[in-house]
This record gives C-alpha cells, sequence and structure tokens, in this order.
C-alpha cells in the first residue's frame, strides 16, 4: 500500500490489516506512555485546503505517537491564497523531503492527482476531498462498529468483519463524502448499508450502488439497524433549495428525541448512534441523542487516533521498493532471508 | 538425522525434537527459579510469536515446582515490532498485542522468553518495549537456542542449546501451538541448509 485514496478500491484483507493494526494501536493510546518509535525522523505533512478540526487534530496526534515530526500546512495564511497552484505547493513540500502528505482538498481527485502526478514521492493520505471520499473516517466508522459488534457478541474484535450487521446512513449523502467512503467500506467488510435521505439530497446513480435506499427516514428504522450513521447537513455546500426549510428537514430527517425513545420501545437496545462530526444540534440530531449512552460520537473521535496512526504506520513503514509484495507478505510464514534469528517477525 | 527435502535443494535437519526441547525447558524454568531465589517477582514475557507458547510452558514447569504459582498471572506477551531497527528494510510488518500480566511489570523481575538468539536485536527492541511500558527491578533472558553471531553486546542468562551454525543456515524452530505440519502439530528445532 503506497496511497490511502479511498475506501472503493481497498481489499477486505488491506481493510482488515489497517483495523487489526489500529486494535494494537488503541492498546497503546492506553498505556502511560503513548509514544512509539516507529516512525521517528519522518515528516508527515498536514496539507489542509479546508478547514477542519478532528481530522487534522487526530493525524497530527497520531504522527506524534508514532515519533514522526509533523508540519501543517493550513490553505488560509500560505502562499495558497496568492494563488500558488497544488502543483507548486507539492514541489515545496518535496523539497522538504516530506514522507507523507495528509491531504483534505475541496476539489474530488485531488489527492488522486497528487498521487499520480509524480510531483512528489511521499505517501498520499486522503482526508476527505470535494464530495468524493473520506477513506480514514470510514475506516474510523468500521473499528467502531466492529467493536460494538464484537462486544455485543463476546468475541474480541481483532480480524473480525462485520458480517451481518445492518447499518443505516441518515441524510445528505449528496454531499457527503464520509457517506460514499462507508459505503464502499462496510460492504467490503460484510455489512449490509441502508441509505435515507430527502431525494433532493441523494446523488443521481445511487441505485447501482450495493445498497438500499429509503425516502422515509421511519420506514428505514423499521428495518432494525444495529447503527444508526447520522450525517452533518453541508450548510457550506448549499448552493441550491435542497428542503424547505431546516425546521422541516429536523422533523422528517432529523434523529430526534421521539426517534431516540422509539429505539427503546423498538427493543432495539444494542444499536447505536454514530455522528462523523461536527453535528448541527437540534438539526440532524438532537441533544438528548448526541449524549445519549447510544452515541459513539466520543469513540469515533479516539478512534480516528488508532485508526490513523495504523494508516501511517502501514504507509510509511516497509521497505519502499517492495510495497506491492508488502502487503500481507509479512505474515507470510517464510521471512526474507537476511531476517535475523530465522524466524517470522 | 538428515532428510533432504522433497521438493527443493533445501536440507533441513532435526537438533531438538520434543523430548529435548521439554528436557531444556524443564532445566530452564528450574535455573528460572534458582536465579531468582524462589518464584517472588517473577513474570515471564514471550516475545511473539513463538516466543509466548514457551513463555507458558516455563510458567507451567514453574508452578509445578511451585504450587503457589498461577502460570496465567506470571505470563504475558511483549511485542516488539514497532520498535525494531529494521522495519524500513522488510515488508511491512503488522504488530501484534502487547500483554502483560495483572501485576504489571513495575519491580518485577521480567524474564523475556524468545525462541532464537541470533543478532541479538529483536532482544534490544524488546528492552527499549519494556523501558516504555515500567521499570522492572531486573530483565533477564530465556532462549530455547543460541545459534551465535551476535551484532549487539547482549547475551542470555538461560539457553536451552547453544548451536553454532553458519550464518548460511537457518534455525527454524516448530511448536506444537502454533505450528501444524502434514496437518500435525510438531515440536522440532530444525537446522535447514542451502546446499
Amino acid at each position: 500500500m503506497k496511497h490511502l485514496l479511498s475506501t472503493q478500491d481497498l481489499s477486505a484483507r488491506s481493510a482488515l490489516r489497517l483495523l487489526d493494526t489500529a486494535e494494537e494501536m488503541a492498546a497503546v493510546g492506553e498505556r502511560e506512555i503513548k509514544k512509539l518509535p516507529a516512525l521517528r525522523g519522518r515528516t508527515v505533512v498536514n496539507l489542509f485546503f479546508e478547514d477542519s478540526t478532528r481530522t487534522r487534530i487526530s493525524f497530527e496526534a497520531a504522527a506524534k505517537r508514532l515519533s514522526a515530526d509533523v508540519i501543517n500546512f493550513a490553505a488560509k495564511g500560505s502562499s495558497v491564497s496568492k494563488g500558488e497552484s497544488l502543483k507548486d505547493t507539492a514541489q515545496t513540500l518535496e523539497a522538504m523531503s516530506a514522507d507523507a502528505v495528509v491531504i483534505r482538498h475541496p476539489a474530488s481527485g485531488a489527492p488522486a492527482r497528487l498521487a499520480a502526478s509524480g510531483w512528489i514521492d511521499a505517501a498520499v493520505v486522503n482526508a476527505g476531498d470535494g464530495t468524493h471520499e473520506h477513506p480514514t473516517q470510514a475506516l474510523l466508522d468500521a473499528f467502531t462498529l466492529r467493536r460494538h459488534w464484537a462486544r455485543i457478541a463476546g468475541t474480541p474484535s481483532a480480524g473480525t468483519t462485520l458480517a451481518g450487521m445492518k447499518v443505516l446512513i441518515v441524510g445528505d449523502v449528496l454531499h457527503s463524502r464520509v457517506a460514499r467512503s462507508n459505503v464502499w467500506l462496510l460492504t467490503t467488510l460484510g455489512a449490509e448499508v441502508l441509505l435515507a435521505g430527502p431525494p433532493t439530497l441523494l446523488p443521481v446513480g445511487v441505485g447501482s450502488w450495493p445498497c438500499r435506499v429509503f425516502y422515509n427516514l421511519d420506514d428505514a428504522l423499521a428495518e432494525r439497524p444495529d447503527a444508526v450513521m447520522m450525517l452533518r447537513l453541508q450548510a457550506e455546500r448549499m448552493n441550491a433549495a435542497f428542503f424547505p426549510s431546516t425546521r422541516e428537514y429536523s422533523r422528517r430527517w432529523g434523529f430526534d428525541d421521539g426517534r431516540l425513545a422509539l429505539l427503546d420501545t423498538m427493543g432495539l437496545d444494542d444499536t447505536v448512534i454514530m455522528h462523523p462530526g461536527p453535528m448541527n444540534r437540534g438539526l440532524e440530531i438532537s441533544s438528548a441523542a448526541a449524549d445519549s449512552p447510544r452515541s459513539t460520537v466520543l469513540a469515533q473521535v479516539r478512534n480516528g487516533v488508532s485508526v490513523r496512526m495504523a494508516a501511517l504506520y502501514l504507509l510509511l513503514s516497509g521497505d519502499p521498493q517492495d510495497d506491492d509484495a508488502a502487503d500481507g507478505r509479512a505474515d507470510q510464514d517464510d521471512p526474507p532471508a537476511t531476517t535475523p534469528e530465522g524466524r517470522t517477525p | 538425522m538428515t532428510v533432504p527435502a522433497s521438493e527443493s535443494g533445501i536440507h533441513k535437519r532435526v537438533v531438538l525434537a520434543e523430548a529435548d526441547i521439554d528436557r531444556a525447558l524443564t532445566r530452564i524454568a528450574h535455573e528460572i527459579l534458582e536465579a531468582n531465589k524462589g518464584s517472588r517477582d517473577l513474570v515471564l514475557l514471550g516475545i511473539p510469536r513463538r516466543g509466548f507458547p514457551l513463555a507458558q510452558r516455563l510458567a507451567q514447569k514453574i508452578a509445578a515446582v511451585d504450587p503457589t504459582v498461577d502460570p496465567d498471572l506470571i505470563t504475558g506477551q511483549l511485542d516488539v515490532t514497532m520498535y525494531r531497527d529494521d522495519l524500513r528494510r522488510h515488508p511491512t510488518r503488522s504488530p501484534l498485542a502487547t500483554q502483560l500480566p495483572p501485576s504489571g511489570i513495575d519491580d518485577k523481575v521480567v524474564v523475556l522468553v524468545d525462541d532464537v538468539l541470533y543478532s541479538g536485536r529483536t532482544i534490544r527492541a524488546g528492552l527499549d518495549a519494556l523501558a516504555d511500558l515500567g521499570r522492572p527491578r531486573a530483565v533477564r533472558l530465556a532462549v530455547l537456542v543460541d545459534r551465535g553471531h551476535r551484532e549487539l553486546p547482549i547475551r542470555a542468562d538461560h539457553v536451552g542449546k547453544n548451536l553454532p551454525t553458519s550464518s548460511q543456515e537457518r534455525v527454524r524452530v516448530h511448536l506444537a501451538e502454533i505450528d501444524l505440519i502434514g496437518g500435525s502439530p510438531v515440536d522440532e528445532v530444525v537446522i535447514e541448509d542451502r546446499a
């Protein structure tokens, strides 16, 4: 694995390896010394052309826990506001010998462009591009769901998939890169994905996605999902009249106190409520739902650091000449001839 | 005993059979108890993958001598992947779990357990990993096989068998807990020679 650009082209094997590695990273986050020397001397650049709080902080914490040096670059207050192109910015980072670039960009496909263009040698991690993908968010959601699923089953979560799980994603799917990344990843991991939202906020061609679509939230809840993921209403991308009023949206598509009580009356004791943040409290999710014991919002943030540590570790460690073979070969029982002590790692 | 491998030119020689491994571990268990003057504060940490079943077996043998010991409560696993100095030279390694006994390792006598001692680099990584987890009173090293060719100033306190080897040869330890050969669990130490 050289780059992490999308979850659509992530194999089940690679996804599981990321989640299992994240499981060990989470154990590090629970000890007194939360630092590993694995990426000592490597440089990770956070290249953010769009605002972000938790993703940037999460990547920064992840890189620092692995002992990498972190350079934060926000487009505001940089030469980008003077009109510098992505290419020139990238080549500046290359000249500073960045080993990994974590990029968030308002244009879909910008990270893929950066990875494929040959402007830089660094590993590229997509931290959200336009309305395309946000792979590390989907991975942390999958990690949170897998831990929840394993806790219900009473088994350890490492090595398991999401087979048999039913996940409902609600709201503004049209503008949501989180929804897209989750649809691909959760399906790859064996979960069944349901989408619910107003027709104006579902993308053209959603019928070809590997999921069922509902145009009424209560019908979708009647399917008894194991997790309900509320999407943020992206006001900054609302350039047309997608729905009559925020009050109507909140009534029909918000996870309000009534729907929270409905989960209890339906006997869905193990159904969790997820939100990628930042939340519009009172709009797509009520405060009671956001703060209820069912809410995994804070667990998602905590797991984000572990998942991003796993992604950075798997991208940046290992022989760079060998990255195609690397995915899985280290797990085999036949170590390279030069491995000290002649045994598997 | 020389068994030429059928498909390739690799010659395989069994140097320790199941009974030999068991005898070596019994002796090491007694040595550990003797050096520690009893079982007080002992913690056995196996280095994955094969160090962990070896640590479990040593704990069983210690418990057989000293019935006050609960083998599960003195055994743990120490993953050293993230502390290795050769992460950039090999395909990416997936980290494995680190599990400490409930008593922790502070002020304990930690015995690191591994299958083969060779360059000493794994043990160096293990010592760094330990320092991030706590502060043991003392750290000792027990290995099933010491094959020489040290690259760092590290030596084992307890050795199952000293095995002079050439660096062309490969020492493989197979343990019944992990290794199935032809579908059945196997306990053996073999030297493979690319002749």
